[in-house]
């Protein structure tokens, strides 16, 4: 597995330009790998990192630039051309059958007549070999979402490829088990094998890459070696200008809960979804704790069983301000002055194709701030409180009235935690606060939340980004498979000892699992 | 040269207003194109479509006779889709509408008072209500299409009608005839003036107006816009998906059960097997023609008025079926929902691929 062009490059992407409609996605990108180099591709979303892999990989075509494989220049119309030329692909999103076994997911990406008890071998020897332990018999359905993503990657390995590209692997994985694909990515580096790494987990780039090629809105804006940067260093090329830290200060308890969840358990008729299970968590107010969770592990039922859009089997299992609400609609909830930041902006928080002040009136018609009397909505009213929730949260936007889809992510973020911060609430639960959002609005919607607490209010933040966590939370609590760990103080937390939880240490019908099983 | 279609990066504004001119001037082309190939003068045949019709007062009066059904179930229908909810079957509701409306002038053939005109509309109202009622309970507790259960409805309500007139309503006096007992005095709507036009123009202009203000300021119209562009942020907002579709099916069915009512109390004077040429079915059309706004549904009814007397005239001039008109209907719906594309989309030609190195 060695590169044996001229220059010495495995891959070259000369001066790629990617546009669509009026978007240049990329925009004149340069990106050049040696064999065994793992190089960082990072950016934040919206960046181009996605567009540019997709060339590589052969699913998009470039408006403008040149590929060249081994110094020589070539077209990679497809996936299967790419694969053909030794280029392997690990999608964030993994695509995999439940039902099947993993021997048989792994001959659907081979050609059809493979010989199924040979390939049976090559899989465990493979497997083994990488440390990437797999039964080739098990079924998918039963699998840890790490050892879903083994099967990606052994998957890949099987065709040996000579670049592998890896998109956010570490998103859906504990800090142990991203430990350990580390162990696996190095060696096949040693190997001579290229991997391509995006992310936006910059103290894991730090470790783990050679190289690191850095985008910010389509452009490549610097190429360093990440070892020699700081975090921080790295994030301001990101970001484009400096990201300053979040102060939080002292914090005044007042010792009065004010959400309490009891016993909190709802099962799930969705196949996909996850069944909360005896869930108890009290916050008093002026206090935040967040709830750490890898994706998927019942973070979303959750927050659906607190705002009310799911209603709990007895009343007593959420309580607001002291009443029983279990029972009650998101309204009656909202009433009792709690507010609500859902973990999907566009279609959930906000609707897109709707004005700015018609999405304030989404969360603020029945709660007495005035936009509806007698059952007519008053615009001026909206407008007007529009107006200062942009301003007062600096949501950038063209006119002053926008419809919600114009805004970037960020910005649509922050409109809509502003939006329900501009009801001064009492309890704020909010999930996901700054999934895809730059660095400057995370930082200024971060702050917004430490000072509502110091306010006196009660606030649950869910989140997948430790960091995060560390930076705002006072308590922190831990979900897996819908179970909550207790919240411990985050001076007693460190991200080991989440990566345990997260694993389901305090699961009660969890075997126990060792953290280098 | 390779046509694309490029993604706009914010919805077309211009092209909200553009896409039914666009689909109206494309149909007439089409329009033209067919009759040429029946061996007719194309100009000619358009003509009669499209312009004799408001070449004399006859026909304008005759325009609004058929545009008031039109736009009262219109209206409702554009309020169903606004929610996202499928109501097919304005047809069938417009039916059972008549039918109950009906019942009084049958079952009281000499009560004359100005309460019965009330009572029948209130009849017509609620006997469509009903009707629409059945598809919004199989939605909301079973899951049940509404597109299909409101659509075959429609042939319950029909099979109903022609079995009572032909069975149990007919007019003993009606020398066998498959119609009930004419209706007389307060029993019809009053007209305007002494033409054919009746108080019906007047109630589907007044509930278009009416419904145009609920969707523009009041919260119910907000909610329905909510949950029909996103059900998750309706259900966040704490708006109940399932009282939104209650209150459209009740809504449209009771309008379209009142336009059936104003049809047989109005133009026949009485229960025939036949209440309406498909005014339920060419609603939908008017609906998306006046972009599902209760204004733009006042005008589509018109001039889908028009396409039905201008159907009526070249059968008579150049005997061909009146079913020409429910061609152009179609045509028509076709190609507003095609030339809505472009609201969101722009035609771009592209000179080949670029390069395959």
């Amino acid at each position: 597995m060695s590169g044996n062009g001229s220059s010495g490059f495995l891959l070259e992407a000369r001066n790629i330009t990617k546009t669509f409609g009026d978007l240049r996605a990329n925009d004149d990108v340069t990106l050049a790998l040696k064999p065994g180099e793992i190089h960082a591709l990072l950016g934040e979303n919206g960046a181009g990192k996605s567009t540019l892999v997709k060339i590589i990989y052969g699913s998009l075509q470039p408006t403008e630039g040149q590929l060249l494989w081994k110094g020589k220049p070539v077209s990679i119309a497809n996936p299967a051309a790419a694969r053909a030329l030794g280029i392997g692909m690990v999608f964030q999103h993994f695509s995999l059958f439940d039902s099947l076994t993993v021997l048989q997911n792994v001959a659907l990406a081979l050609p059809p007549k493979s010989n199924m008890a040979e390939l049976s071998q090559r899989i465990e020897s493979v497997s083994a070999d990488y440390g990437l332990p797999l039964q080739p018999d098990a079924l998918v359905a039963d699998l840890s979402v790490g050892e879903r993503q083994r099967i990606e990657i052994v998957r890949c390995l099987l065709q040996e490829p000579q670049l592998l590209t890896m998109d956010e692997p570490t998103a859906v994985l504990t800090p142990q088990e991203a430990d350990r694909l580390f162990v696996t990515l190095r060696r096949l580096a040693e190997e001579g094998c290229a991997i391509l790494y995006i992310s936006h987990r910059l103290e894991e780039v730090r470790r783990l890459c050679d190289d690191a090629t850095i985008l910010r809105q389509g452009k490549m804006v610097a190429r360093v070696d990440p070892k020699q940067e700081t975090a921080s260093s790295l994030a301001n090329l990101m970001v484009g200008s400096e990201v300053g830290a979040v102060k939080a200060e002292t914090r005044d308890r007042s010792g009065t809960a004010m959400l309490e969840l009891r016993g909190l358990s709802l099962p799930t008729d969705d196949p996909f979804g996850v069944a909360l299970k005896g869930i108890d968590l009290s916050i008093e107010s002026g206090e935040i704790v967040a709830i750490a969770g890898v994706a998927g592990n019942g973070q979303a039922e959750l927050f659906d069983a607190i705002s009310g859009e799911a209603l709990c089997p007895s009343a007593d299992m959420v309580q607001l301000a002291a009443h029983a609400c279990g029972g009650e609609s998101i309204t009656a909830r909202r009433r009792r002055n709690a507010a609500f930041v859902p973990e999907e902006r566009i279609g959930h928080g906000a609707i897109s194709s709707f004005a700015l002040s018609e999405n304030v009136i989404l969360t603020h018609h029945a709660v007495g701030s005035g936009l509806v009397r007698r059952g007519l909505i008053n615009r001026t009213a909206a407008e007007d409180m529009n107006k200062r929730i942009t301003e007062t949260f600096d949501v950038r936007k063209g006119k002053p009235d926008p419809n919600a889809h114009s805004l970037s992510g960020g910005n649509l973020q922050k409109f809509v935690v502003g939006r329900e911060i501009a009801r001064d609430p009492d309890i704020l639960v909010i999930n996901q606060p700054t999934w895809g959002v730059d660095a400057g609005a995370a930082r200024l919607i971060r702050q917004a939340l430490i000072d509502m607490a110091r306010r006196g209010a009660a606030v649950l933040v869910i989140s997948q980004d430790l960091d995060e966590i560390f930076e705002v939370a006072d308590r922190i609590a831990v979900i897996s498979r819908g179970e909550l760990s207790p919240a411990y103080p985050a001076a007693e937390m460190t991200p080991e000892r989440i990566g345990l939880l997260m694993a389901g240490a305090h699961e009660h019908t969890a075997t126990s699992m060792a953290p280098g099983a | 040269m390779i046509l694309l279609l490029e993604r706009r990066t914010s919805p077309s504004r211009a092209m909200t207003f553009l896409s039914p001119v666009l689909a109206i001037g494309v149909t007439v082309m089409i329009g033209g194109v067919i009759f040429s190939a029946l061996g007719l003068y194309p100009l000619k045949a358009l003509y009669l479509y499209f312009v004799e019709p408001l070449t004399s007062l006859w026909s304008i009066e005759e325009i609004i006779v058929k545009a008031a059904p039109l736009v009262l179930i219109g209206v409702g229908l554009s309020i169903c889709y606004t929610a996202n909810v499928w109501n097919i079957g304005a047809e069938g509701q417009l039916t059972v509408g008549a039918l109950f409306g009906a019942a009084i002038p049958i079952y009281f053939t000499g009560w004359q008072s100005p309460l019965v005109l009330v009572l029948m509309l209130a009849l017509g109202a609620v006997g469509g209500a009903l009707f629409a009622a059945i598809p919004a309970l199989l939605k909301t507790r079973f899951n049940a299409n509404e597109i299909l259960t409101s659509l075959m409805l429609v042939y319950v309500a029909q099979y109903l009608l022609d079995w009572l007139v032909r069975g149990p309503w007919r007019d003993p006096q009606g020398y066998n005839f498959p119609q009930s007992v004419p209706f007389e005095g307060w029993q019809l709507l009053p007209t305007l003036g002494d033409g054919r036009v009746h108080i019906g123009a007047m109630l589907a202009i007044v509930v278009a107006l009416i419904l145009f203000v609920m969707m523009g300021r009041s919260l119910r119209g907000f909610e329905i816009r909510v949950i029909g562009s996103a059900p998750r942020a309706g259900a966040f907002a704490g708006f109940a998906e399932k009282r939104v579709i209650w209150f459209c099916f009740i809504l449209s069915g009771a309008l379209a059960g009142m336009a059936g009512l104003c049809e047989v109390a109005g133009p026949s004077g009485q229960l025939q097997p036949t209440i309406s040429p498909g005014y339920g079915f060419t609603a939908i059309i008017v609906a998306f023609l006046g972009r599902l706004n209760p204004v733009g549904v006042i005008f589509a009814g018109i001039l889908l008025a028009i396409s039905y007397l201008g159907g009526e005239a070249v059968q008579v001039e150049f005997n061909i079926s009146d079913k020409s008109a429910q061609v152009f209907q179609g045509i028509l719906l076709f190609l507003i929902l095609a030339c809505d594309t472009l609201i969101h989309y722009r035609i771009r030609f592209v000179s080949r691929k670029v390069k395959q190195a």
